[in-house]
C-alpha cells in the first residue's frame, strides 16, 4: 500500500500531498522536509529507490517537478514508477501538455485525478480512458448544473486553455509528459517566484 | 493572470498569484492573514452566501492550508457544501473535509450522515465522492457508522462498476483502519468471486482487498488460488491487444497481474496438480517473455514489463520448490546485474539476496560474486552499493568466506559513513560464522578493528575475546597478534581494550621470546594508558593485576604504577578504588590466594551471536530469514560448532511472581560495564574488598509454579560479563553458594539443550503442570523460560471472563514479529466465545506487554483454546503453544444453602446422565484446610454442618452460562487410612457433572 505521494517543485515547494496513512500534520511536515532534502540531494543517474525508515520511497523528476511515493517494503517499485507515470500521463492528457503551472492553479483537479488512479493507496483504476471518462463526467455535471463563470472548459477535446498570458505560452513548450523536457531548464525568473 | 479549467473561481486564481508574486516569506504570510481575515469576515457576516462564494472561500482556505499554513475554521461552511446538490460545491466540501478533519472533530457526525445520505442515493457520481471521502478519512467513527451500506454496494447487482471498484477499496481502507468494526457477512464469501469479474477495473480493485482478507485468514479464501491462477494465466498469454486500455506499454495489465502474483504468495503452492501445473506455466511465460525483444523502447514498457517479472520472481522464492525455476530466475537476475539501468542493478542486488537463501538457488547466486563485487566498488550511487553489501553477506559460505571478506575488508577502508557499522557487523559475523582457521578469525577482527575502530561496536569486540578465551588453539596467536597491533605508533582506543584484555589472560604464552617478555608487554600496554578514557584505564588496571599474576618479576613496577597519584588520588573514583584495591591485593595476599583470585577466565557458556542480533535490531530486512537454516548448518561443523554460540548479555533478574502478588512485574538490574566490580556496600572484610557481583541470580523467589514452568529458571540468563572481570573471586557471593558452584551450574544449564527452539506441534514444555495449576487459581505464571515468562491474571463474573496475559521478555533483546493467536480446539468456539484484544510487533528488551481476552461462556465445555505465540528472537522463529487457562468452573458461582435445601436438591438430580463419580488416590497427604482452600478457589462454596461426617466436604454452586444456569452440587470424602478421595458431582445438566469432576480430580 502507498503510504503517501508528494510532489515537490525543484526548489522544494510542496504542490501536492496525499497521504494514505494518518499522520499528524506537524509529522507530515517533519517527513515532507526530510524527504525533500534527501530527494533534492540525490543526483540524476541515481537509483530511483532508497530505504527510508522502514519503507521505501519510489520518486522520478519530470520537468521542474518531483514525484516522490513512499511504499511498503512488499510492494513493487518499478510499478510504483508506472502509477507516477500514469498520473503524469493523466494531468496531461487532462490539461493539455501539463506543466507545474496547472497543477498550482488547479490544485484541487490535480486532487480529484489522483483520487480516480488511486484510492486507499491501492490502484483503483488504470485504465486512462475510464479515469478521464469519470473526470469528464465530472466537469460536465459542473457544467450543466454550475454557474459557467469561465468560458474556458473545452468538453469535446483535452481541455486545451483558451486564454493564455505570459509567461505561461513559452512554458507550455515543455510539458511535464515530455521525458526530453527534463532536460530544458526553466527561465530564472518563473523558477525564483515559485 | 493565469487562466483555470473547468469551473473556475476567479477570484482564487487571483489569489494564488498573488502569493506567487510575494517576494518574501513576509509578505506572503500577510497577504494570506489578509485572506483570512477577509473570508473570517464573509463567514460570520449577515450577508448569506451563496453556493459559489463559499466554494470559492473554502477552496482559499485549502489552499493556504496546503501551503503549510494552520487552518482553523471553514469547516462548517465545507459540511454545508458537501451537502449541497451541486456537484462541484459537493466536491469542493468533500475535498476540503478529506485533507483538513481530524478524526476526532465535531462535525464528523454531519460529515457522515452526508455520506450516508450521498450513498443512499441514485447518483453514481456522488456515491464516488461518498466512498473516496471515507477511504481519504478512514476514521473509526466512520467505520462504525458505514460497515453495512460499504460492502452492500460492493456486492449488489445493481451496483456500477466504477462505485464497485471505489467500494472495494473503501472498504480496505476500513478494514486497515479498524478491522473490528466491520461485521463479516454474507459479502465475505462472494469477494473472491470478484476476480472473475468482467470489468479489469473492478478485478485491480478487488484484488487488493482479497489480499488483505486472505492476510488475516487464509484458509477462509482459499478458493482463491485456482481463480487467481486462472485469472493471471489469461493475462500473461493474451496478447495486449486483447486488453485494450489495460495494456500498458504493450503490457498486458501490468498492475493486475502484480497484484494477482502478490496474492499467490499468501499461500504455499497449490495442492491440485492441474493449478500447480498452470501456475508453473504462467511463470515460465513470464520468465520467457523478459528473454524477448522489446516491443517499445520506453522505459515504461520495460518497467512494466520487468515489475511483472520481479514479482514473479518473489513468487518463485515464495514457493522455493521448483528448482528449475529458481536457477531460471537467478540467471534473469544475473543479466539484470550489469544493465544499464541502475533500478534494474539495485533490484537485481535486492532480489538476488533472497535467492541466495534457497538451497536451490544459493549456488546459482554464487556464480556472480565478481560483478557483485565489481558493483561493490564501481556503483555510484550508495544506496546500490549497499544492497551489493547485503548480497555478499547473504550469498557467504564457506566456500567463498575468506575472499568476500577480504573484499568487504579491503572496501571498508573507502566505505561511506553510513553504512560502516552495519558491514563491520557483517564481516565480523561471517568471520566467525565461516572460520575454519581461528587465527584468520582473529586477523579479521583486529584488521577491522584497524581500518574502522570507531565503527567496531562493543558486541564486536566482547566477542573476540569471548572466543579467544573459549579455544586454547587460539590463544598464542591472539596474544602475538595484539602484541604487533599494538605496536603502531597510533592504534584504536578498541584496539588498546582488546589488546589489554588478551595479553592480561594471555600474556604469558608469548613472554618466552625476549622480544615480548614481561616487561615489553607492560611498558607497550602502559604506553597506551594516558591516551585512553577512563573506561579502557579501568580495562587495563584489571590486566595489569592480572600481569602480577602471570609475571611476578615486574610486579614492583606494577606496583608502583598502582601507587603513583595519577592513579590512587584519580579524580575518577572508580580508577582510584581500583587502584587501592589492586595494590591491597597484591601487597596482602600469598601466592596462592592471588593465583586463585587472578586465575585466568573459565570458557563463557554457548550461546547465539550477539552480533547478529544486533544487526538484525539495526536492520530487520537486511537479514533474510532463511540464512538461519544456513546457520544451522554451519554449527554443525564441529571445528565451527564449539564456540559459535557465545553470548553477552546484560544480567536480567526478575522478580518472579509470587502467588499473593497481584502484578507480574519483571525488573532488569542495570548492566555492569565489563570491568566494574559492583561491590555495592563493599564489605571489606579480611582485607580482601574485592566482591564480585557482576550478576543477579534471579531466584529470590521461587513460586514452585515457575520452577514447573521453566526447567532453567531465571539463572540462565545471569551475565556473563559480570564474570568477565579478570580477576576471579573467592569470596562467597551474597546469599548464593559458592561463585564456583555458580559457574558449574551455569555450564551445566547451558549445554542442556535449549528449550526454546521452534516447536512445531503439541504443547510447549510444562504447559500442561502449568495449565492444570490454573484450575484452583486465577493468577500467577504460566510458563517460562530463557526468553519470556508469561503471567496470567483473570476474573470472572457469571457467564463473563476476563483474563490478562502478561508478556515479559526477559532477553536483553527486543522480540520482533511478536504474535498471539489463540484457537479453539473441536467445537470449543460454539461454547466459548473468545475475544482478543490485540497485541503485537515488538516486545523491548526487559519489556512486559498485557494483553486483554474477554471471554463468554455460552454452554458447557471441556476444552481448553490454545494459544500460539509466535516472534523472532535474534532472527529465529520462536513459537509457545499453550492451553490458555479457561476452564469450565470458572463461571461457577458459590450457593449458600442449608442441609435440608442441599439433600432436595441432591435427591432431585437423580438420573445417571446428571452425575458423575471418581474415586481419586490422593498425590499428597490429605489436609482438611488444604482441600478446603482447593473448593473454594474451584469456586464452590463449602457448606458446613450439611454432611454427617464432618470429615466429608459438600459444596455448591451455579454455573452461568449465557444459555442457562446450571445447578452444581458437590460432595467430597476423603479416606485418609487408604489416601483415597471419592468425588460425586451432580449438576442439572448433562455432561457438566463429567467436565467438573475431571477437572477437580485432578486437583486432589
Amino acid at each position: 500500500m502507498m503510504q503517501f505521494m508528494l510532489l515537490f517543485s525543484r526548489q522544494g515547494k510542496l504542490r501536492l500531498q496525499k497521504w494514505y496513512a494518518a499522520h499528524q500534520d506537524k509529522m507530515k511536515k517533519k517527513i515532507t522536509r526530510e524527504l525533500v532534502t534527501l530527494v533534492l540531494s540525490r543526483k540524476p543517474k541515481m537509483c530511483s529507490f532508497l530505504e527510508w525508515k522502514d519503507l521505501k520511497i519510489v520518486y522520478k523528476r519530470y520537468a521542474s517537478l518531483y514525484f516522490c511515493c513512499a511504499i511498503e517494503p512488499e510492494d513493487n517499485e518499478l510499478l510504483t514508477l508506472e502509477v507516477i507515470h500514469r498520473y503524469v500521463e493523466l494531468l496531461d492528457k487532462y490539461f493539455g501538455s501539463v506543466c507545474e503551472l496547472d497543477i498550482i492553479f488547479n490544485f484541487e483537479k490535480a486532487y480529484f485525478m489522483l483520487d480516480e488512479l488511486l484510492l486507499g493507496g491501492e490502484v483503483q483504476e488504470t485504465s486512462k480512458k475510464n479515469v478521464l471518462k469519470a473526470i469528464a463526467a465530472q466537469d460536465l455535471l459542473q457544467e450543466l448544473r454550475g454557474i459557467v463563470r469561465t468560458s474556458q472548459a473545452n468538453l469535446g477535446g483535452h481541455f486545451r486553455q483558451m486564454q493564455r498570458k505570459l509567461p505561461r505560452d513559452f512554458l507550455r513548450t515543455t510539458g511535464l509528459a515530455d521525458v526530453e523536457a527534463w532536460k530544458i531548464t526553466y527561465p530564472t525568473h518563473f523558477t525564483n517566484t515559485a | 493572470m493565469p487562466t483555470v479549467k473547468g469551473d473556475g473561481m476567479r477570484g482564487l486564481a487571483v489569489f494564488i498569484s498573488d502569493i506567487r508574486n510575494c517576494k518574501s516569506k513576509e509578505a506572503e504570510i500577510k497577504r494570506i492573514n489578509k485572506e483570512l481575515a477577509n473570508i473570517r469576515s464573509k463567514f460570520k457576516g449577515d450577508k448569506t452566501l451563496d453556493g459559489y462564494q463559499k466554494k470559492k472561500y473554502v477552496c482559499k482556505l485549502l489552499f493556504i492550508f496546503l501551503l503549510g499554513h494552520d487552518i482553523d475554521f471553514g469547516h462548517m461552511e465545507a459540511v454545508n457544501l458537501l451537502s449541497s446538490n451541486r456537484y462541484t460545491e459537493k466536491q469542493i466540501g468533500y475535498l476540503f473535509i478529506s485533507v483538513l478533519i481530524g478524526a476526532n472533530n465535531d462535525l464528523m457526525k454531519l460529515v457522515i450522515q452526508a455520506i450516508r445520505n450521498d450513498l443512499a442515493g441514485r447518483n453514481p457520481i456522488h456515491i464516488t465522492l461518498a466512498l473516496q471521502c471515507v477511504a481519504n478519512i478512514g476514521s473509526r467513527e466512520m467505520a462504525e457508522g458505514l460497515s453495512v451500506d460499504i460492502p452492500k454496494l460492493l456486492v449488489s447487482g445493481d451496483t456500477i462498476d466504477s462505485v464497485k471498484q471505489s467500494a472495494a477499496l473503501t472498504l480496505l481502507r476500513l478494514l486497515r483502519s479498524s478491522p473490528d468494526s466491520i461485521p463479516m457477512g454474507e459479502w465475505m464469501s462472494r469477494i473472491i468471486h470478484l476476480l472473475n469479474d468482467q470489468h479489469m477495473g473492478v478485478v485491480t480493485a478487488a484484488a487488493s482487498l482479497i489480499e488483505n482478507l486472505v492476510k488475516k485468514n487464509p484458509e477462509e479464501y482459499k478458493g482463491c488460488v485456482s481463480l487467481a491462477v486462472s485469472r493471471l494465466s489469461r493475462i500473461v498469454t493474451s496478447s495486449y491487444t486483447d486488453l485494450q486500455d489495460y495494456t500498458y506499454y504493450f503490457v498486458p495489465a501490468p498492475w493486475l497481474s502484480v497484484k494477482l502474483l502478490r496474492l499467490l504468495q499468501n499461500y504455499p503452492p497449490p495442492e491440485d496438480p492441474a493449478v500447480k501445473t498452470r501456475l508453473s506455466e504462467c511463470l515460465e511465460t513470464i520468465l520467457n517473455k523478459a528473454q524477448e525483444p522489446p516491443k517499445s523502447k520506453k522505459v515504461q514498457h520495460s518497467n512494466a514489463k520487468n515489475a511483472v517479472l520481479f514479482e514473479a520472481i518473489n513468487l518463485i522464492i515464495h514457493m522455493d520448490s521448483d528448482p528449475n525455476l529458481l536457477v531460471r530466475a537467478c540467471n534473469q537476475l544475473g543479466q539484470f546485474l550489469q544493465h544499464r539501468e541502475t533500478n534494474l542493478r539495485y533490484l537485481a542486488l535486492e532480489s538476488m539476496c533472497l535467492l541466495a537463501t534457497s538451497e536451490f538457488s544459493h549456488e546459482a547466486v554464487k556464480k556472480h560474486q565478481e560483478t557483485v563485487i565489481t558493483a561493490l566498488k564501481t556503483e555510484r550511487d550508495v544506496s546500490v552499493r549497499q544492497r551489493a553489501v547485503d548480497l555478499l553477506y547473504a550469498m557467504c559460505d564457506r566456500t567463498n568466506a575468506e575472499e568476500i571478506v577480504g573484499e568487504m575488508l579491503e572496501y571498508l577502508e573507502s566505505a561511506d559513513y553510513s553504512i560502516r557499522e552495519e558491514m563491520v557487523l557483517k564481516v565480523a559475523i561471517l568471520a566467525e560464522k565461516y572460520a575454519v582457521d581461528y587465527t584468520w578469525y582473529v586477523d579479521v577482527i583486529l584488521n577491522l578493528i584497524r581500518i574502522a575502530g570507531d565503527y567496531v561496536s562493543e558486541e564486536v569486540w566482547y566477542r573476540v575475546i569471548q572466543i579467544v578465551i573459549n579455544r586454547d588453539d587460539v590463544q598464542g596467536y591472539a596474544a602475538k597478534t595484539v602484541f604487533e597491533a599494538l605496536q603502531a605508533p597510533a592504534c584504536h582506543e578498541n584496539m588498546v581494550k582488546v589488546g589489554g584484555y588478551i595479553l592480561g589472560e594471555f600474556g604469558n604464552l608469548i613472554a618466552g621470546d625476549p622480544r615480548s617478555g614481561s616487561a615489553v608487554q607492560f611498558q607497550l600496554l602502559h604506553s597506551k594508558y594516558h591516551l585512553c578514557s577512563p573506561a579502557t584505564r579501568g580495562l587495563l588496571l584489571s590486566a595489569y593485576i592480572k600481569f602480577i599474576n602471570l609475571f611476578p618479576e615486574i610486579k614492583h613496577i606494577i606496583q608502583d604504577v598502582l601507587r603513583s597519584d595519577n592513579n590512587m588520588r584519580n579524580a575518577d573514583v572508580e580508577l582510584q578504588q581500583r587502584s587501592i584495591e589492586y595494590l591491597q591485593l597484591s601487597s596482602i595476599t600469598t601466592a596462592d590466594v592471588l593465583a586463585t583470585v587472578l586465575e585466568e577466565m573459565p570458557p563463557f557458556p554457548e550461546r547465539e551471536s550477539s552480533i547478529l542480533a544486533k544487526l538484525k535490531k539495526k536492520k530487520p530486512s537486511s537479514v533474510p530469514e532463511g540464512s538461519e537454516q544456513k546457520e544451522t548448518t554451519a554449527s554443525k561443523i564441529p571445528a565451527v560448532q564449539m564456540s559459535n554460540n557465545v553470548d553477552i548479555a546484560p544480567p536480567t533478574s526478575i522478580n518472579l511472581m509470587s502467588q499473593a502478588d497481584e502484578l507480574v512485574s519483571f525488573s532488569e538490574a542495570p548492566p555492569p560495564s565489563v570491568f566494574t566490580f559492583d561491590s555495592g556496600p563493599a564489605p571489606s572484610a579480611g582485607g580482601q574488598s574485592i566482591t564480585l557481583q557482576g550478576f543477579d541470580v534471579g531466584e529470590s523467589s521461587t513460586d514452585d509454579f515457575v520452577d514447573q514452568g521453566s526447567p532453567q529458571g531465571g539463572s540462565a540468563s545471569v551475565d556473563l560479563l559480570g564474570l568477565g572481570s579478570p580477576t576471579q573471586p573467592t569470596a562467597p557471593s551474597v546469599g548464593s553458594g559458592g561463585l564456583l558452584d555458580m559457574f558449574d551450574t551455569l555450564t551445566s544449564h547451558s549445554s542442556a539443550p535449549a528449550t526454546n527452539g521452534i516447536d512445531l506441534g503439541g504443547l510447549s514444555g510444562g504447559a500442561e503442570e502449568a495449565f492444570r495449576k490454573f484450575i484452583c487459581k486465577n493468577n500467577g505464571v504460566l510458563f517460562e523460560n530463557d526468553l519470556l515468562q508469561i503471567g496470567v491474571k483473570s476474573e470472572y463474573r457469571e457467564d463473563l471472563g476476563r483474563l490478562w496475559v502478561f508478556y515479559g521478555n526477559k532477553t536483553t533483546f527486543q522480540l520482533n514479529a511478536f504474535l498471539v493467536d489463540v484457537s479453539t480446539p473441536g467445537n470449543l468456539s460454539e461454547s466459548l466465545s473468545i475475544q482478543q484484544k490485540p497485541v503485537g510487533g515488538e516486545v523491548e528488551a526487559g519489556a512486559q506487554v498485557k494483553q486483554q481476552f474477554n471471554m463468554a461462556c455460552v454452554q458447557e465445555f471441556a476444552e481448553a483454546p490454545v494459544m500460539t505465540i509466535q516472534f523472532l528472537y535474534s532472527g529465529a522463529q520462536q513459537k509457545i503453544s499453550l492451553k490458555l487457562p479457561v476452564v469450565l468452573n470458572k463461571y461457577i458461582t458459590p450457593a449458600e444453602m442449608d442441609a435440608n435445601t442441599f439433600f432436595t436438591r441432591w435427591k432431585a438430580l437423580n438420573s445417571p446422565s446428571q452425575e458423575c463419580q471418581q474415586i481419586i488416590k490422593a498425590t499428597s497427604p490429605i489436609d482438611h484446610e488444604q482441600v478446603k482452600a482447593k473448593l473454594i478457589g474451584f469456586s464452590v462454596s463449602v457448606l458446613e454442618k450439611v454432611d454427617p461426617n464432618a470429615e466429608n466436604f459438600v459444596s455448591a454452586g451455579i454455573l452461568y452460562t449465557r444459555n442457562q444456569q446450571v445447578g452444581i452440587l458437590l460432595r467430597l470424602e476423603p479416606n485418609k487410612q487408604a489416601q483415597m478421595y471419592r468425588l460425586t458431582v451432580r449438576a442439572s445438566r448433562d455432561k457438566v457433572a463429567k467436565i467438573l469432576c475431571d477437572l477437580m480430580q485432578t486437583q486432589l
